[in-house]
C-alpha cells in the first residue's frame, strides 16, 4: 500500500521527522522567551548566542522561528482536519447515495471553487473576524472541496467492485461498508491529499499573516516574521531567510512525502 | 510536481522582494516625483471632516482660507489681507486681498468666500461639514471686499479655524478640485498617482516646482527601494527602520506633531478606574516604546500636546508618571483588577503604531496585565474604533487641523462628538469652556495648560510620543520645510546643479 523504500517517502520522513522534533521541543523549551525584548541587542547578526540572530525588537530569532513554525504547523492541522472531515463526510455521502443529494452537494461544492481560494479565506475573515481560532476555520473550510471531491470520486468507484456488492447483500449496514470497508481502501489517495493539502494551509497561513489577518502580534507565526523581515531585508536579510528557510522545509517535508505516498499510483 | 510549484512561491516570496524597484528618475529640471505611502481620499473635498491627514497634507498645496500656517506656526494672510476682531472676540472682520485668482481664472469674490464658509459651517444645512467652524453664528459680505464673520460664542483663537479652504461658488467641490493655492489639481489616477502643476496666477510667491507627481507607494519597503533607485526625488513621515536601509541620501529629521498614545476607552469596565488608567501609565515606559519601536527617535510625551505648539506644551507632564512596575501593579491591586486583560485595536496599515502596541504588549506582561493586539484595516478601524467607540484601547496618532490649542483640546469635552476615548470630567470641561471665552492670551494659555494637566493627572490616556518624521531626497533635491503642523509644502522644492 506505501512504499517505505521509496526515496522521496524517506527523505521526506526524515526532513519532516526532524521538523516534528524540533516543533515538539519548541513547546517546552526555547533558547530565550520569543516574545522577550531587548533594546540593547537589536538586529544583531547571526553568532553563537543568536544562532539566527536578533529581529528589530531584540527578540531572539531562533526561538520565534521555532515557536512561529509550531502555530503554523498547528493551524495547517487543524485547517486540514477540519477539511479532511467535511469532505470525507460530504465526498461519501455523495459518492454512495449520488441522485439529488449528490447533485445539491456537489453544486455547492463547486460554486466554493468557483473563487480563488485566498479571496474565500479573506471573505470568512472578514465575516468571523481575524485571529488564530477564526483562521483554522477559514482554511478548513477551503480544503472541504477538494476533499469532497476525491472521497467522492473514490467511493463511486469502490461502490461498484465485488467486496462491496458482496458486503451488502450479506446485509452490512450501509454507514458500515462505507467507513469501515470503504475508507481503508482509499486511504492512500487520501493520505497523499493531506499532505499536499498539508502544504497548501502552510503557504496560505503564511499568506493569511502576512497580510496581517492571523495570528496577531506579537506571538509569531512564519507569515507574519516573514511579513516584519519584509522591511529589514537590506538591514538583517538574515531574518528573512531564516524565516523562509523554516517555510521550505515544512513544505519540502510533507511534499516529499506526499511524493512518496503518490509516487505508487503514478508509476 | 506540485512541490517544486510551492517552492518556487515560497522562493519568490523571500527571494523576489530583493529584486523589486527598479527603475529610472523619472523627473528631471523642475518636475518633481513624491512618493506618498497611502493613497488619497476618494472625496477630495476640503471641507470633508472626516479626510485622513494624509489628503489633507496634499491638499495644503491646492486650497487655501482666509489665512495659512507659516513654518513657525504664525498665520499669514492668504486670500485675506488683514482681520480685525472686536474687544469680545465674537466678531471677525476679514478684508479680501486683491488680485487672488482660482485656478479655474475666476478671481475670489466675497460672494465665494460666503458660500465657503457658510458651507463649512453648515449655516443652511444645519451641520457643519467642518467641526472646528461650528461656531460660526452668520457671515456677511459688506461692500466687495470685506467679509463679517459672527460667532455665537467668544472664541480668540477663531482665527486660527479660518485656514479652511475658499472655493467658488457654483463649482461641485466633490467633482472639480478648483482652489487658491500654489498648485492645481490636474489628474489623478486611484492608487496610482496624483498630479499637480504650479499655479501661474497664484497670488504670493509661485511655487518653485513646474509640476509634481505624487506616486502612491503603500509598500514600506518598496518605497525605499523607489528612494535607492531614484524613481522618486522625496518621500516624507519615513520610519527610523525605512531610513537605516536607505544608504546614501539626504535625510532630514523632523516631528510628525502628533500625538502617539495608548487610548483608551474610558467607557470600557476596567478603565472607568482612575487606578487602572494610571495603573498602565506607571508601567507603560515611554522611552522603552521609542527605543524598541523607533530606534529611539521620538520625543516622549505626557499630554495631548506637541512640542511644535511651544506655547502651550508643558513640558513638565512628560515625566508626571516615572516608570515604576511596583507602583502600577499595586495600583492593579487595589483596583481589584490584579488579572486585568484587554483588547489592543491597531491599523494594520500603520507599523509604527502596531511596533508600538507590540512593546506596550511586552511592558504590560511584566506587571501582570494580559493585552492582546487584534490588527483590523483601517476603514474598520474607522468605522469600529473611531466612529463607532467599540473598542477597549487603541495605539494611534491624533494630529492638529489648525494651529490652535483647541485644535488638540477640544475633543476631550465629555459631550464632543470627536471624543472617542468616552473622556468625562467636569473640571475639564469647566476650565475648557473658561479658556476658550477668555480674552486675555496669557490667562487663556494658562488655562489650556490646566487642560492638558487634567488629561495627564486623570490619566484619559497613556501619552506616548510625538513620533520622528524623517524625510527623504535626492542629493540634488532641496527646499523641504517642516511645520508645526500635518502638512507637506511642496512649493520650495528646488533642484540644485
Amino acid at each position: 500500500m506505501i512504499d517505505f523504500k521509496d526515496r522521496s517517502f524517506r527523505t521526506g520522513a526524515v526532513i519532516t521527522g526532524f521538523v516534528l522534533i524540533v516543533l515538539l521541543i519548541g513547546l517546552f523549551w526555547t533558547p530565550y522567551d520569543p516574545n522577550d525584548m531587548n533594546a540593547a541587542e537589536k538586529m544583531l547578526s547571526p553568532c553563537l548566542r543568536h544562532p539566527f540572530g536578533t529581529d528589530n525588537f531584540g527578540r531572539d530569532i531562533f526561538s520565534r522561528v521555532v515557536q512561529g513554525a509550531g502555530s503554523t504547523f498547528l493551524i495547517a492541522l487543524g485547517s486540514v482536519g477540519i477539511g479532511l472531515l467535511a469532505g470525507v463526510i460530504v465526498g461519501g455521502l455523495t459518492g454512495w447515495y449520488g441522485g439529488w443529494v449528490d447533485e445539491v452537494l456537489m453544486r455547492v461544492n463547486d460554486s466554493l471553487t468557483a473563487f480563488p481560494s485566498l479571496l474565500t479565506a479573506l471573505v470568512l475573515i472578514a465575516v468571523f473576524g481575524s485571529g488564530r481560532h477564526n483562521i483554522i476555520l477559514a482554511l478548513g473550510v477551503l480544503f472541504i472541496p477538494t476533499f469532497a471531491r476525491i472521497v467522492r470520486m473514490e467511493v463511486a468507484r469502490q461502490k461498484a467492485l465485488d467486496y462491496v456488492r458482496n458486503a451488502l447483500l450479506m446485509g452490512v449496514k450501509e454507514p458500515r461498508i462505507l467507513f469501515v470497508h470503504i475508507l481503508p481502501n482509499i486511504l492512500p489517495v487520501l493520505l497523499s491529499t493531506v499532505a499536499i493539502s498539508f502544504n497548501n494551509a502552510v503557504l496560505a497561513e503564511a499568506s493569511m499573516s502576512y497580510l496581517g489577518l492571523g495570528v496577531q502580534p506579537p506571538d509569531p507565526s512564519l507569515g507574519r516574521m516573514l511579513g516584519e523581515a519584509q522591511a529589514f531585508l537590506l538591514r538583517a536579510p538574515w531574518y528573512a531567510v531564516s524565516t523562509g528557510l523554516a517555510i521550505v522545509l515544512l513544505v519540502l517535508g510533507f511534499g516529499l512525502l506526499s511524493e512518496g505516498l503518490g509516487g505508487e499510483r503514478r508509476a | 510536481m506540485k512541490r517544486f510549484l510551492s517552492l518556487l512561491l515560497v522562493l519568490a516570496m523571500t527571494a523576489a522582494l530583493c529584486a523589486c524597484g527598479g527603475g529610472k528618475p523619472q523627473s528631471t529640471g523642475n518636475e518633481f516625483t513624491v512618493g506618498i505611502s497611502a493613497d488619497l481620499d476618494t472625496s477630495l473635498d476640503p471641507h470633508v471632516s472626516s479626510s485622513s491627514a494624509g489628503t489633507r497634507e496634499v491638499l495644503f498645496n491646492i486650497f487655501e482660507g482666509l489665512v495659512k500656517p507659516d513654518t513657525d506656526g504664525n498665520l499669514l494672510p492668504a486670500v485675506a489681507e488683514a482681520v480685525s476682531v472686536n474687544e469680545t472676540a465674537d466678531v471677525y472682520t476679514y478684508t479680501l486681498r486683491e488680485g487672488v485668482r482660482f485656478h479655474n481664472g475666476n478671481p475670489v469674490t466675497v460672494g465665494d468666500v460666503v458660500f465657503s464658509l457658510s458651507r463649512a459651517a453648515g449655516l443652511e444645512t444645519g451641520d457643519p461639514l467642518v467641526a472646528d467652524v461650528a461656531n460660526i453664528q452668520s457671515v456677511k459680505a459688506e461692500g466687495d471686499r470685506t467679509v463679517v464673520v459672527t460667532l455665537k460664542a467668544p472664541d480668540t483663537e477663531f482665527n486660527s479655524h479660518m485656514t479652511v479652504a475658499v472655493i467658488p461658488e457654483g463649482v461641485d467641490p466633490a467633482r472639480e478640485v478648483v482652489g487658491t493655492g500654489p498648485f492645481r489639481f490636474v489628474s489623478r489616477t486611484p492608487q496610482e498617482s496624483v498630479v499637480l502643476e504650479r499655479f501661474d496666477d497664484y497670488w504670493g510667491e509661485k511655487a518653485v516646482p513646474s509640476k509634481v507627481t505624487l506616486k502612491v507607494i503603500p509598500d514600506a519597503q518598496t518605497m525605499v527601494m523607489s528612494l535607492r533607485s531614484g524613481a522618486i526625488d522625496l518621500a516624507a513621515r519615513l520610519s527610523s527602520s525605512q531610513v537605516s536601509s536607505l544608504g546614501d541620501l539626504k535625510v532630514l529629521e523632523g516631528c510628525n506633531n502628533i500625538v502617539q498614545a495608548l487610548y483608551l476607552n474610558n467607557d470600557f469596565e476596567p478603565f472607568r478606574d482612575l487606578r487602572v488608567r494610571q495603573a498602565l501609565c506607571y508601567a507603560i515606559d515611554k522611552q522603552k516604546v521609542i527605543d524598541l519601536s523607533a530606534d529611539g527617535y521620538g520625543t516622549p510625551l505626557g499630554s495631548s500636546m506637541f512640542p511644535a505648539f511651544g506655547k502651550y506644551f508643558v513640558p513638565g507632564l512628560t515625566n508626571y508618571y516615572k516608570p515604576d512596575p511596583e507602583k502600577a501593579k499595586a495600583l492593579l491591586k487595589e483596583a481589584g483588577y490584579e488579572k486585568l486583560s484587554f483588547t489592543i485595536t491597531v491599523a494594520s496599515n500603520m507599523p509604527m503604531h502596531v511596533d508600538a502596541a507590540q512593546v506596550i504588549v511586552e511592558l504590560l506582561r511584566d506587571v501582570g496585565v494580559d493585552a492582546k493586539i487584534n490588527q483590523v484595516e483601517w476603514a474598520a478601524w474607522y468605522k469600529e474604533v473611531y466612529s463607532g467607540r467599540n473598542y477597549e484601547a487603541t495605539v494611534v496618532g491624533l494630529d492638529a487641523h489648525g494651529l490652535a490649542a483647541s485644535d488638540m483640546l477640544a475633543r476631550f469635552q465629555s459631550d464632543h462628538a470627536k471624543n472617542f476615548v468616552n473622556f468625562r470630567s467636569e473640571e475639564y470641561d469647566e476650565t475648557y469652556a473658561k479658556a476658550i471665552a477668555t480674552v486675555d492670551s496669557d490667562a487663556q494659555t494658562a488655562l489650556f495648560k490646566q487642560c492638558e494637566t487634567i488629561l495627564t493627572e486623570q490619566a484619559a490616556n497613556v501619552y506616548l510620543q510625538d513620533v520622528a518624521d524623517f524625510v527623504v531626497m535626492q542629493k540634488d533635491v532641496t527646499g523641504w520645510r517642516f511645520y508645526p503642523l500635518y502638512v507637506m509644502d511642496l512649493s520650495t522644492l528646488t533642484r540644485v546643479q
